[in-house]
């Protein structure tokens, strides 16, 4: 990828991809420590997709994504304290706390979440495309999901709609392989998801997901293509997450040689390479990304532990309405 | 006013307001061209076109999950299941994103869809077009469960329905679909979701029922006015939000209820108004309350009149509680 990116990009990049990786670090040692508790999904090796995904969308957008979200919102611009503090369950967090982990929304900048049931999120990014396209409004929707979700049959349906009626969703699948501790291949018959996009008319193609240049450069292309009429695309990224599928998973279903190898295709160290080799990067800007980027997660870690928890008076909040409800007692 | 059954007056209503207010948009399983399978979307189509009255594949996931997407962007959808014993296959798309959408986002995404179904049996459509489902839906916080039993309840309640901003599972009972017939102002009437309807006053036994059962209780007050026993005769027309206090103030008065429902008696809706009637006037009650329900079976195809709640076993509840 040599000469592919300027310096200023590069960094960019480079140090969005750092974030969130950090970020993540930073969430294990706190959920090791008490401080997240729950259920916690983390996108160590992931970086690039949403790196480079978000770079190819305006803020006009829509983006849904999974419970493996931290990313997509911190790339999306939801301030990493707000993403924290949503973890902690603080009301500083970006859905009132309300959600923790898995349910990060921010209508502000257009990000629908955060869904924890996988492929809950296809049908609704299909509804909101559908609106745009009835409404004549040029967005597109990116919709987030991995390969688990293809097994589903909400997975089916939504691709059968998204083209039957021509609408504005880009389908983007980070396919790591494992859905929880079960490979693709144990678990679906005909393991190239893009076929099964493709069988629907849906066009379909694939990029490698460890490689934030060529996730941004085919988003890219599929977003234009959507945005022109041309109806849903899917994108499969191929990924590999370095980490268990959640903080509950013993990861046992894994050969350390396989971890290793996707390792040796890290996203950040393949883009810092490049950069390198492009002469665009030296050692003082990696040593000044990583305090920066250290300076920025405890900034956020601090968000969340300086806020407040929800008041009991609240528990009633937003199942409704506000209105004047006499509670049953 | 004009003479309407159900199905003419929830086709009313939808007409009004779609000609109102144009972010309205119904969809599901031949509503459009087709005209619904129990005609209650007929003429839409011609009326208001492809792009507000559209026709689905079946994919009843789909369907709730394209309503819930276009209701984030503050359309108002109304999506029909064709049966509600449909609507399983979307139940995950209710239970998890509809329902939750405005609490899991601390209240940044209400989610104004009005699911319509028809519901119950007495049309000899056997297991799987005859089921009441609707205690499972009443189970769920962030939904609303609304059942009207005559044509003008349907269009006043389907009507303010649409004009609010949450959740609703508008369920139409087609057993009186046709046979239901009524005065219905032909403009813009609402009636008030959350207000139960006193049917007819009495001092002796409270009655309560919704949809296609208010007539089945109606006929056991006349029964029992016979024998000089006045009932009186509740319809809930909201499950959720549920008026209690209307129910509670005929029970202090009378002293005794009898609740009716077609849906199985185990965890049927009967059993939350039987909690609540306890919880709030137990030193008013004469006798214990009857429950009057569908047998804890799958709804059955040849005997589903000896399943389904009729008058002279409610009779029989009204006498047990006057017996006592």
């Amino acid at each position: 990828m040599s000469g592919a990116v300027s310096r200023e990009r590069g960094l960019e990049l480079l140090r969005e991809m750092m974030l969130i990786r950090r970020f993540e670090e930073r969430c294990a040692e706190l959920y090791s420590a008490g401080f997240i508790r729950g259920f916690l999904h983390l996108y160590v090796g992931e970086e690039a997709i949403a790196t480079g995904a978000m770079r190819a969308l305006s803020p006009e957008d829509n983006v849904i994504s999974t419970y493996r979200e931290h990313g997509h919102a911190i790339a999306r611009g939801v301030p990493p304290g707000e993403v924290m503090a949503e973890m902690y369950g603080k009301v500083e967090g970006s859905s009132g706390g309300r959600g923790g982990s898995m349910h990060i929304f921010d209508a502000s900048r257009r990000f629908y979440g955060g869904h924890a049931i996988v492929a809950g999120g296809l049908p609704v990014a299909v509804g909101m495309a559908l609106a745009d396209a009835l409404q004549n409004e040029n967005r597109v929707t990116a919709c987030f999901f991995g390969d688990g979700a293809v097994a589903e049959g909400a997975f089916h349906e939504s691709m059968n709609l998204a083209a039957l009626w021509n609408l504005p969703v880009l389908f983007l699948c980070e396919n790591n392989f494992y859905a929880m501790g079960t490979h693709l291949s144990r678990a679906q018959a005909e393991t190239n998801l893009a076929r099964k996009a493709a069988s629907y008319r849906v066009p379909a193609d694939k990029v490698d997901g460890m490689d934030v240049l060529a996730v941004e450069a085919a988003v890219r292309r599929e977003v234009q293509a959507v945005r022109d009429g041309g109806g849903p695309r899917f994108l499969e990224c191929e990924t590999y997450r370095y980490r268990a599928h959640s903080m509950y998973d013993p990861d046992r279903y894994r050969s350390k040689q396989e971890i290793e190898g996707w390792r040796r295709r890290d996203p950040i160290a393949t883009l810092k390479g490049a950069l390198r080799a492009d002469h665009i990067l030296y050692e003082e800007d990696v040593s000044a990304l990583e305090a920066s980027v250290e300076d920025e997660v405890e900034g956020a870690v601090r968000v969340a532990e300086e806020g407040s928890l929800e008041p009991v008076e609240d528990l009633l909040k937003n199942v409704y309405t506000p209105r004047e409800i006499r509670w049953r007692r | 006013m004009a003479t309407m059954n159900i199905i003419q007056a929830v086709n009313s209503a939808l007409h009004i307001e779609m000609a109102r207010e144009s972010k309205v948009v119904v969809l599901g399983e031949d509503v459009g061209k087709f005209g619904g399978v129990f005609r209650a979307t007929s003429g839409l189509y011609d009326q208001f076109g492809p792009d507000r009255v559209i026709d689905t594949p079946l994919a009843e996931g789909g369907i709730i999950g394209s309503a819930i997407g276009m209701a984030l962007y503050g359309m108002r959808p109304v999506p029909e299941i064709q049966f509600a014993d449909f609507i399983f296959p979307a139940f995950d798309q209710i239970v998890n994103e509809l329902a939750k959408f405005r609490y899991r986002s601390g209240g940044q995404y209400p989610c104004p869809v009005v699911i319509r179904t028809p519901y119950g049996g007495g049309i000899r459509g056997g297991h799987y077009h005859s089921q009441s489902p609707e205690s499972m839906f009443a189970h769920v916080a962030g939904l609303q469960v609304v059942i009207p039993s005559t044509p003008a309840d349907a269009k006043g309640l389907l009507l303010s329905c649409l004009r609010q901003n949450d959740p609703v599972l508008f369920m139409e009972p087609k057993r009186i679909y046709r046979a239901a017939r009524g005065e219905v102002d032909e403009g813009d009437t609402t009636i008030p979701l959350g207000k139960a309807n006193v049917v007819r006053e009495g001092e002796h036994c409270t009655l309560i029922a919704y949809g296609a059962m208010l007539s089945v209780i109606e006929e056991a007050a006349n029964k029992a006015a016979e024998q000089g026993i006045r009932c009186e005769v509740i319809d809930l027309r909201t499950l959720v939000p549920f008026d209690v206090e209307t129910l509670i103030a005929s029970v202090k008065k009378t002293g005794r209820a009898v609740v009716v429902h077609e849906a199985p008696r185990t965890c049927g809706y009967g059993a939350e108004l039987v909690a609540s009637i306890c919880e709030r006037a137990m030193e008013y009650l004469e006798a214990p309350i009857q429950r009057v329900t569908g047998f804890d079976t799958p709804f059955p195809y040849v005997l589903e009149h000896e399943y389904l709640p009729n008058a002279d076993r409610v009779l029989g509840a009204v006498r047990e509680t006057l017996e006592w």
